[in-house]
């Protein structure tokens, strides 16, 4: 009997192929909605995830000022770190791997006639090992050119590309500002940041030569440190917060005017923002599938009226208040599945085309096409109820004379 | 007249109504259709049903129909109390005894001969196979051997109504209730309706109860009953012993 009424149901849609299409347009658009939303904020924030991993597992930063960097930040007013902190960072605090520490300035790199305006970046050997870069060409520092200050340079992807193009750089000499600096070494690409830099745009050289020739002090502006695996960050950050503070005297009712960054904090802090947005968009989405639904309670409804007389004969003929119930509440459901399938394939192909636009991975989450699915045929049991029952509480004589 | 004996256990009546009264509404606004009706049909029996519009006949096959309950007296059908009965067991009552054939004769739009035949055997939860055979089988009885794939608009009148009437007696019931069969025919169909009407009860002895204004078709009847202002007139019984 079951298979009869979804039999039915069938060759009643059949019977209005394009009335069901309409019908059903509301749940295919909600459900393709959601599947594309979610796939894709999945895609997202798997993108976030292997991108900030990809700057050092591991990784803390620590920084002068409050907050973070940027336009309105507390920066300036803070002191610079040491040379001397990082020293202190590297000789007194257990479970590290590197301690790097950095000191930027924007700089126009010169090649011949290539011109690019870059970052140069000061500082050791283990700042390749705590942000993961690893050298496509050439040669990392010596101990030598680093002790000693010398103008040699390791060229980010980018800069290379700029000022060399196809050519090979190693060994020639490209001008940072007035510093004349031997290429030694190119990185390998890393690409964009999940924030949206070039992370590839940037020229390393060592921090000696930065601090003598261009600061003219013992500043650095970031210490980044690289802890073991199995050392909790979360120690090691208070560690070296501990450290600071009582190097830059600060007294126990002052804050800090320093801060430490957990690179894994942050993640988790991206990450769940990312989350969050794919659960709003992914909500949102699905609010068309109720407007969906009322859809088919509607046509439902239309079809009920229309084929009163249908169902007065059926009643007369035997057929029990839930038989007729079953008939129309079966063929909701049936229409709102096919709306399910149909949105599933529209979704993910949507997805697919969204995610290889945006760059981002195109993960199939098999879980949100099931639930998306079920809530569709859902849909139909919520919104096919009503209608179906109306029918099924007929007057059967009424509904015979129904013209 | 002959009901005198009315609280006699009677087993050889097929339907019984004993002082069915019907009334719609209540109070000032109440319409008394039905005011006290006896009635006994015999099994075999094929009843004309005649009376004006607003006499009561079409409540009248209504209840006979176990569509609708009488709001007072008794009605036995089968020796049972219908007034008793649940809308669902009325229904199941209806889907194992009672055939139906109705002036615009209800079939399926856009559904085929042979689908609308099976339709009460679906009900009765018949398995496809032996359903399509038996609705084959009604089909021809009622001579449309040929046009089971037909849908309901690519047949005439005529046809339609022998597609209802094969609808009726596909499921063998007891009662055949026609509610002004010929009411959409010519002449010409209305009596062929009729021959078949009356070969089914001759046949296969089911017992049929016709309403019909016309009094052509109601001489094809064995018995005819005349309904005025919600009571039967017995000054119109009689006319066949």
């Amino acid at each position: 009997m079951f298979w009869e009424t979804v039999f039915l149901a069938l060759r009643e849609i059949r019977r209005n192929v394009m009335r069901s299409a309409l019908t059903t347009l509301g749940i295919v658009i909600g459900v393709a909605a959601v599947i594309t939303m979610v796939t894709l904020g999945n895609g997202a924030t798997a993108q976030v995830t292997s991108e900030i991993s990809s700057l050092g597992s591991n990784l803390l930063q620590v920084r002068p000022g409050q907050g973070p960097r940027g336009p309105g930040g507390k920066r300036s007013d803070a002191e610079n770190l040491k040379m001397a902190d990082a020293e202190a960072i590297n000789r007194e605090i257990s479970g590290l791997t590197a301690v790097a520490p950095v000191f930027s300035q924007g700089a126009q790199a010169i090649y011949g006639n290539e011109n690019w305006a870059t970052t140069v970046s000061g500082s050791t050997n283990a700042y390749l090992t705590v942000r993961n870069w690893t050298l496509e060409k050439g040669r990392d520092f010596t101990d030598r050119e680093m002790r000693g200050g010398r103008t040699v340079c390791i060229l980010g992807d980018t800069v290379r590309d700029e000022l060399f193009g196809g050519q090979n750089p190693i060994g020639a000499t490209i001008r940072l500002e007035k510093l004349s600096c031997e290429v030694i070494g190119v990185l390998k690409s890393k690409g964009q940041s999940s924030m949206g830099s070039d992370q590839d745009d940037f020229v390393l050289i060592p921090l000696r030569t930065i601090q003598r020739r261009v600061a003219g002090n013992q500043d650095v502006q970031d210490i980044f440190v690289s802890t073991k695996d199995g050392v909790s960050t979360t120690k090691v950050k208070a560690d070296i917060e501990r450290l600071i503070r009582e190097r830059r005297h600060i007294s126990d009712d002052e804050d800090d005017n320093f801060n430490v960054q957990d690179m894994q904090e942050i993640m988790s802090t991206v990450t769940g923002t990312t989350r969050v947005l794919t659960a709003l968009l992914g909500a949102v989405a699905a609010v068309s599938l109720l407007v969906g639904g009322i859809g088919i309670m509607n046509i439902m409804l239309v079809s009920v009226t229309e084929r009163t007389r249908e169902i007065g004969t059926r009643l007369a003929i035997g057929a029990l208040e839930r038989e007729v119930l079953m008939q129309f509440l079966v063929e909701a459901v049936v229409l709102s599945c096919f709306g399910g399938l149909a949105g599933i394939a529209l979704g993910l192909t949507a997805a697919r085309i969204g995610a290889g636009s945006l760059g981002i991975p195109f993960i199939f989450n098999p879980g949100i096409v099931i639930i998306a699915f079920l809530f569709s045929a859902g849909v139909g049991v919520l919104f096919g109820y009503f209608p179906a029952r109306k029918a099924a509480r007929l007057d059967p004589i009424e509904a015979l004379r129904h013209e | 007249m002959s009901m005198i004996d009315s609280n006699r256990k009677t087993s050889d009546a097929l339907i019984e109504l004993e002082s069915i009264s019907k009334v719609y509404g209540t109070g000032g606004a109440a319409m008394h259709a039905l005011r006290g009706i006896d009635l006994r049909i015999a099994p075999g029996e094929f009843v004309a049903v005649m009376g004006p519009s607003g006499s009561g006949k079409s409540t009248c096959m209504n209840i006979l129909g176990c569509l609708d309950p009488p709001t007072a007296g008794s009605y036995r059908f089968k020796g049972v109390k219908v007034e008793t009965l649940s809308r669902d067991q009325r229904a199941v009552l209806r889907r194992h005894f009672l055939g139906f054939v109705f002036q615009g004769f209800n079939l399926l739009k856009r559904t085929s001969a042979l689908e609308n035949v099976e339709l009460p055997l679906v009900y009765r939860g018949i398995p496809a196979a032996i359903r399509r055979t038996k609705a084959r089988q009604a089909l021809d009885d009622v001579g449309l051997t040929g046009w089971a794939s037909h849908t309901s608009g690519e047949l005439s009148g005529g046809q339609q109504q022998r597609v209802a009437i094969a609808r009726a007696i596909v499921t063998q019931p007891e009662v055949l209730l026609a509610d002004e069969p010929t009411g959409n025919l010519d002449s010409e169909r209305s009596r062929e309706v009729m021959a078949l009407l009356t070969r089914f009860n001759r046949d296969r002895g089911i017992t049929i109860v016709m309403v019909t204004h016309e009094p052509d078709m109601a001489a094809y009847a064995d018995r005819q009953i005349h309904f005025t202002d919600g009571v039967i007139d017995h000054r119109h019984q009689g006319g066949i012993e």
